[in-house]
């Protein structure tokens, strides 16, 4: 009798394996469907960029201003703008992300409202589109701060309040400041409570025990932010599109108070707005090749780092 | 021994008031203001975007300013009947799909194209504007004397103010033109269909991949599939659009062979690749914050692995993922540079996915910078873009609220 309920069991198992196994084989393999195809495509996408983009890409290319009516030459001036943008943007940006960092992890209480909210305007800070910043760089930047500084130091003169570097950046780091604000805080999730308390108990007040013991331990959560807060303003366009971008310049941008050109503002106005897109193609898929690298190789360096800084809280 | 305890207490008690130091108190204090710079910035987000926006508001108040008569009115003209008249007949009407050749291009050169068209293309229209426009003229001298005859000719005090709401909801956007149209009908549809399409392709694919990472790949694959997927939120979307743009729309058009190169399908096509690892990265980490009890107990019942992912996981994820899909739509919804450069930028009133469109996004990131300060048009967009803030807070709210009270529920509450 006994053999036989295994027998039947051991059958009844067996069946159903072989009834799960296709099955289950079929649903297991549409995910995985689904992981190779995000894959694929991004591989693609990269993979016809460089492609396209490899015959111009050069170190001329990379060093030389754009000629005859942007048909020809190199895109220095956009990508000399859009390193002035990521570092006024990153020196904005950096410290108040910090410091906001610093407040939500030591001194924010565990369930306090105020940290929760402003936890909360953080998120929303991400999430908001990159095209309400612009807007609001028009109105609150330029039309606001510029005009009112117009009015006070210039008499009414028109310097400040039209679109350029200064306010593009300030736009940007309101984009890029949940970035770092994220990251530092992950980081300094990663230091031992004890440490706090050992410092704590040695005498050092709160205030020493940040400067000493919290913040260095920050740096690399400072670093994997701001790099990526770089990579991402660095990719950005709605927000600058009217807050100081501009069409075409010649020389470089001098001074804050000037336009800058931007790598990502050059693509999409040559690619839509260029009067012979076709002829420009080569170039448009350079740039795109430079602005891709560019991004993709921060993102790579910030990946790593947060790594190690994951592997070392391990 | 005795005398020594409260001297040594007095001593400790002097030494702490020493250090209390005035830079480290400021210090403190300056940390705690800034975190609050990230609530003010929201604030001032939506105050000054708002506030740029307020003169298409304003009839309402001058109005009552001016005349007492001017309220009574004031709901009439309000909700008023030449915008429901206008809608039916707008709706069906040929002068949209006239439209359709002269719109197709790129934008600012066309608005000045339409002009002429527009006009002769809709005569019906303009007559049920007329009443409107002719107050227009004559109102000032009339409403002092006798407003009561004319109530729709004492909004009109204020340029367009009323008549900028009345097209609010027609389909027609026309902004630069002697009698501009500010129909957001259209743009919604537009933004809505580009979502949907969006959604369709990079909801189901996103979640489907994050439930192969958190339940059926190996720590190492895992490890290994994460950052690259997570490598596609590197990509700026200008160089996805510029890829739609042009790539996709070519592939894609020789595979269905349409007509309108640009069109809603491929704006939504590159804005899925945009929203994919958002979904794919918070629908990941929900699936993995589901406990391993749950999982383990399934096991033990004797189901098998993908049994345990989709009937156990995945619904035990529910909220997690819904909140992934609503950031994902408000990523889609907000989508600037995607669509300009990859939908068409054509309002036009379709159901087919292969018509060009223009979204909200598109349409303030298109038309900003050819704005005067303070006339309607730029009033308008800076309205597009507070009812676009209203949307993605709402939806940051629903996904971070709903969520959290349903995890705690399920998870901690039991």
């Amino acid at each position: 009798m006994e053999t036989t309920i295994n027998e039947t069991e051991n059958q009844f198992f067996s069946n159903k394996k072989k009834g799960v196994d296709i099955k289950g084989k079929f649903v297991v393999g549409i995910t995985q469907v689904a992981v190779l195809l995000i894959i694929a495509i991004l591989f693609i996408i990269l993979g016809i960029i460089v492609y396209e983009g490899r015959e111009k890409f050069s170190w001329e290319f990379i060093t030389s201003f754009p000629t005859d009516g942007m048909t020809k030459g190199g895109i220095f001036p956009a990508l000399i703008g859009t390193f002035i943008l990521v570092v006024v943007m990153s020196i904005a940006a950096v410290p108040f992300g910090t410091i906001t960092a610093i407040y939500l992890t030591e001194y924010a209480k565990e369930n306090s409202k105020i940290a929760a909210a402003v936890r909360f305007s953080v998120r929303t800070l991400a999430v908001v589109p990159s095209i309400i910043f612009g807007l609001f760089g028009l109105g609150f930047f330029i039309q606001f701060m510029g005009t009112g500084m117009d009015k006070a130091f210039n008499g009414g003169e028109l310097h400040w309040g039209q679109p350029n570097i200064l306010w593009a950046s300030l736009t940007m780091s309101l984009l890029t400041l949940p970035v770092i604000i994220v990251s530092v805080e992950e980081a300094l999730k990663t230091i031992p409570r004890e440490l706090r308390e050992a410092s704590l108990a040695l005498g050092a007040t709160k205030w020493q025990t940040i400067k000493n013991v919290v913040f260095p331990g920050s740096i690399s959560g400072i670093m994997t932010g701001t790099i990526l807060a770089v990579s991402r303003g660095a990719g950005e366009v709605a927000p600058i599109l009217f807050t100081g971008a501009a069409y075409y310049l010649a020389t470089l941008p001098k001074s804050l108070s000037d336009q800058f050109m931007n790598l990502g503002y050059h693509i999409y106005i040559m690619s839509t707005q260029s009067s012979d897109v076709e002829k420009t193609m080569p170039i448009q898929f350079a740039t795109t090749l430079v602005l891709l690298i560019l991004t993709l190789s921060l993102n790579l360096v910030a990946v790593i780092i947060r790594s190690r800084i994951r592997r070392k809280a391990k | 021994m005795n005398s020594q305890f409260p001297i040594n207490q007095n001593f400790t008690k002097e030494s702490l008031k020493k250090q209390f130091r005035l830079s480290e108190f400021l210090a403190e204090k300056i940390i705690s203001s800034v975190a609050f710079l990230s609530i003010t910035i929201i604030v001032l987000i939506f105050v000054f975007v708002f506030k740029e926006s307020l003169p298409i508001f304003n009839f309402g108040k001058s109005d009552a300013a001016k005349t007492e008569i001017t309220t009574d009115s004031k709901p009439e003209s309000y909700g008023s009947t030449p915008t429901e008249e206008l809608k039916p007949e707008t709706y069906g009407s040929e002068p949209t799909e006239e439209l359709k050749p002269e719109t197709y291009g790129s934008e600012p050169v066309t608005q000045e194209d339409l002009k002429p068209e527009t006009y002769g293309s809709e005569p019906v229209t303009q007559e049920d504007l007329k009443p409107e426009t002719y107050g227009d003229v004559k109102a000032e001298p009339i409403v002092e004397t006798t407003s009561n005859e004319t109530p729709e000719v004492v909004s009109e005090n204020n340029e367009g103010a009323d008549k900028t709401w009345s097209t609010f909801f027609t389909t027609e956007w026309v902004p630069v033109s002697e009698h501009p149209r500010f129909g957001l009908i259209g743009l919604l549809i537009g933004t809505l269909k580009v979502t949907i399409i969006a959604m369709l392709i990079a909801g189901p694919l996103a979640i489907l991949a994050a439930l192969y990472t958190s339940c059926f790949a190996s720590k190492r694959v895992k490890e290994l599939i994460k950052p690259i997927i997570e490598m596609l939120a590197a990509f700026p979307s200008v160089v996805i659009g510029f890829f739609a743009l042009m790539v996709l729309a070519t592939f894609f058009q020789d595979i269905f062979g349409y007509d309108s190169r640009l069109n809603a399908f491929i704006g939504g096509v590159a804005m899925a690749l945009a929203a994919i690892p958002i979904i794919y990265t918070i629908s990941e980490d929900a699936l993995s914050a589901v406990p391993k009890t749950y999982t383990e107990a399934s096991l033990a019942l004797g189901a098998s692995k993908w049994q345990t992912a989709f009937f156990v996981t995945l619904p035990a994820a529910t909220p997690g993922i819904f909140a992934a899909l609503l950031l994902g739509v408000g990523r889609v919804f907000g989508e600037t540079m995607i669509a300009l450069m990859a939908t068409g930028n054509a309002a036009l009133l379709s159901a087919n996915p292969f018509e060009s469109v223009r979204t909200f996004a598109a349409t303030i990131g298109a038309e900003m910078a050819e704005t005067v300060f303070g006339e309607t048009h730029y009033s308008v967009l800076f309205f597009i873009g507070s009812l676009l803030f209203i949307f993605s807070f709402a939806l940051n709210a629903i996904a971070e609220f709903y969520v959290k009270g349903r995890l705690i529920k399920k998870f901690q509450g039991k």
